[in-house]
């Protein structure tokens, strides 16, 4: 190759020849009709599609969007009613999807991580309990799973007039799990504010302890300091606000309980099961990145005289992440997207609501390119985010 | 490299072709295809009695079927040429667009929008229902204004998502709509509690308290029909004389229940002097001709089908319905055929 390179450098830049036997010509010939043919299929696709639209007299365009939607939604997490658009309804969808994922990853990585721990333990039981869970919870379909905890959520329990009351103001019914909140206050955005603030303080309080220990060798109880901004800051912007104790309480009034916080069955049944699945492949994959850590760095760090939970932190735990976190994206992508089958089970995702919307209106290839749109949005961000991360826990070689 | 390019040019011309195929035949792309197939495809339910559900033995049944079979004994002289795609309320108009089935009959309603914009044409209405609600007897409730509050199943994708909403604004009274797709788990999550009410057309309601609730007097249909929902066969748009041979194989079967004619005596009655017997069993008149069809395409209907009435009282009385605005113009309904001339 340098030897090519050399000797074409040394006699200036050769002349491209019109022939196949050009390697120039030749590479750039190939490539345009590549291109040319893939461009052609396109091209016979999105004529075709929009020639057969036409001739059917289905309507296109985005314009379904602004009119008014006309359906209710059952779950929604910003105001919507029949009289708003088509357009908002799928915002809320998207919302309702981005719910579950989000609580769905966070439960999934702890529910995951515990279990392929629990794996590698040394006692007997919760080693074989693990290995249980993992094998059971892989090898079965997810809908399957799904429509298991649907139809137990909704058989299992009593309905609203005989709902149960394990603890005051918490009611388990087939209409789902209530619980009361506290009533609405002005001082809740302030303690949101808070909270930031100590959040942020947080990270300085990180910075400065570890700037310490390198010049003085002191070490800084930086877990009880973050503990205490975190929590510390909003109660004491409560107690500025003067305390509000009043709580929203759930009570039954008609067909329904009224007032406090609603889990539905179908939220419940989806994040549960998606939780459970998502977590036995998480395990597996906890399990082979500690795995892969040699036993000599926990020897090597053993004679160095780091404590047990110092040495996860600072030796274990920084090397298997690098094996973790790419195996782990994929993860956090396939509980997204199988997020979609709430359809079967009634919860309003955005593939629900799509659906819905390109059924009333016609307009399946608009509803369709909404629904991948969103999807990929939402898995981009996802993978991207995942990409900093690791290369950011990525072994540094100096 | 002049045989690349000109191979590269014959294969832009070939595809540029493609969408614009020869038609030839009788004129319409769709009966082409059901005769050299040799089977009628039809969109039917497949979960609702009385309309369109396979039976213990694994044969569809239901006043929609009905029409699918109308539609096969007039083209092939074959009621049981037909096989059937189970659809649900909202794969319905996709699976019609795309081609996959040549004819819907799906307890569809009728509706402008539909009609102008999905791409298909409606053209008779074979059931006339309306929307209403079945509650549970123990939750006492008389009347649909007393559900405000209340939990509601419904199905995606239909008009009866749109009414419900459209009536609980209207009475300024509030619900939580529990949207599921498939109406078996629809049913299910009914039955087990979730939902205070079930939604659909009457006829539907009917169908399901008859045919899935363990203990049918349990429920009740609350007495507001709160929409017009007229149920009718719809086929792709741009095929009139397709349209044309669905539309007269379901007027026929009004027409010989006008004419007193029913799969039992329809042989007999194939020498009457009735000219309008005449013309209808293709004696005269040359009817099937105009349809492309052939001249017998009536008979063969009444006799392997039979008459509205009779497929009325097969299929839907024993659901517990009622003729009502369903029986024949002469007796006081809305059932009336343009003349078969």
């Amino acid at each position: 190759m340098a030897d090519i390179a050399a000797s074409s450098g040394a006699r200036g830049k050769p002349a491209i020849r019109l022939s196949l036997n050009d390697p120039t010509f030749r590479a750039i010939f190939w490539q345009i009709v590549v291109v040319g043919i893939i461009g052609l299929i396109l091209w016979y696709l999105i004529s075709n599609t929009l020639h057969n639209l036409e001739v059917r007299k289905i309507a296109t365009g985005w314009g379904f969007l602004s009119r008014e939607a006309g359906f209710a939604i059952g779950e929604t997490a910003i105001e919507y009613g029949p009289e708003n658009s088509y357009g908002r309804a799928i915002v809320v969808g998207i919302l309702n999807t981005l719910r579950v994922a989000i609580i769905g990853i966070v439960l999934a990585t702890i529910l995951g991580t515990f279990v392929g721990i629990g794996r590698l333990s040394k006692n007997w039981l919760i080693a074989k309990v693990c290995s249980v869970y993992v094998e059971f919870m892989r090898n079965l379909p997810l809908l399957v799973q799904l429509f298991f905890w649907w139809a137990l959520f909704q058989d299992a329990f009593p309905g609203p007039r005989q709902a149960l009351e394990p603890i005051t103001g918490f009611f388990f019914s087939n209409r789902g799990i209530k619980m009361p909140i506290p009533a609405e206050h002005w001082i809740h955005a302030w303690m949101g504010v808070a909270f930031l603030i100590g959040v942020a303080a947080s990270f300085y309080v990180k910075h400065w302890a570890a700037a310490r220990q390198a010049a003085t060798g002191e070490q800084f109880p930086v877990l009880y300091a973050a503990l205490g901004l975190i929590l510390g800051l909003p109660f004491v912007v409560w107690l500025i606000g003067g305390a509000p104790v009043a709580m929203d309480w759930p009570a039954l009034r008609g067909f329904n309980f009224q007032g406090g916080l609603t889990l539905t069955p179908e939220f419940a049944a989806l994040l549960v099961g998606l939780v459970t699945y998502t977590a036995g492949f998480i395990a597996e994959i906890v399990r082979a990145g500690i795995l892969a850590v040699p036993h000599g760095q926990t020897e090597a760090a053993s004679a160095l005289g780091i404590r047990r939970g110092k040495m996860l932190q600072l030796v274990i735990l920084p090397q298997a992440l690098r094996v973790i976190v790419p195996p782990m994206t994929s993860q956090y992508l396939n509980l997204t997207k199988n997020s979609s089958l709430a359809v079967a089970i009634g919860y309003p995702d955005l593939v629900s609501i799509a659906n819905t919307t390109l059924n009333q209106t016609g307009q399946a290839i608009e509803g369709i390119a909404i629904i991948m749109a969103a999807y990929l949005t939402v898995s981009l961000s996802i993978s991207l985010f995942m990409n900093w991360y690791n290369k950011r826990i990525a072994f540094k070689e100096r | 490299m002049k045989a690349l390019a000109s191979a590269i040019a014959a294969a832009a011309v070939a595809v540029a072709a493609l969408p614009a195929q020869a038609q030839q035949g009788s004129g319409s792309p769709t009966l082409d295809a059901v005769k050299a197939r040799g089977q009628l495809i039809c969109g039917a339910n497949g979960s609702v009695a009385g309309f369109g559900m396979p039976n213990a033995r694994g044969e569809w049944t239901g006043l929609d079927v009905d029409v699918c079979r109308a539609v096969a004994a007039a083209v092939f002289g074959d009621a049981t040429k037909v096989r059937y795609v189970a659809t649900t309320a909202q794969q319905r108009f996709t699976a019609l667009q795309s081609g996959e089935i040549d004819l819907l009959v799906r307890n569809t309603t009728w509706t402008l929008s539909r009609d102008t914009s999905l791409g298909l044409d409606f053209l008779a209405t074979n059931f006339y229902d309306g929307q209403g609600f079945m509650v549970k007897k123990s939750l006492n409730v008389k009347s649909a204004k007393e559900l405000n509050g209340a939990t509601i199943c419904v199905q995606p994708g239909t008009t009866t998502e749109l009414n419900l909403a459209d009536y609980f604004r209207a009475n300024n009274i509030r619900f939580t709509p529990v949207v599921i797709e498939r109406l078996e788990e629809n049913i299910a999550a009914y039955l087990a509690g979730r939902c205070d009410s079930f939604t659909t057309d009457v006829s539907g309601l009917a169908s399901i308290r008859a045919a899935n609730t363990p203990v049918p007097a349990d429920h009740v249909i609350l007495p507001e029909v709160i929409s017009k929902e007229p149920l009718g066969p719809s086929v792709r748009h741009g095929d009139a004389k397709w349209g044309d041979i669905v539309k007269w194989a379901f007027f026929a079967t009004l027409e010989a229940e006008e004419l007193g004619l029913t799969s039992a005596n329809i042989d007999s009655q194939m020498n009457s002097t009735n000219p309008s017997i005449q013309r209808f069993v293709g004696a005269t008149g040359g009817l099937g001709q105009m349809l492309g069809l052939d001249n017998k395409w009536a008979y063969n209907i009444i006799k392997q089908v039979g008459n509205y009435g009779e497929q009325y009282e097969r299929n839907i009385k024993p659901l517990g319905i009622e003729r009502g605005v369903n029986n024949l113009w002469t007796k006081g309904g809305l059932m009336y055929a343009p003349p078969l001339r």
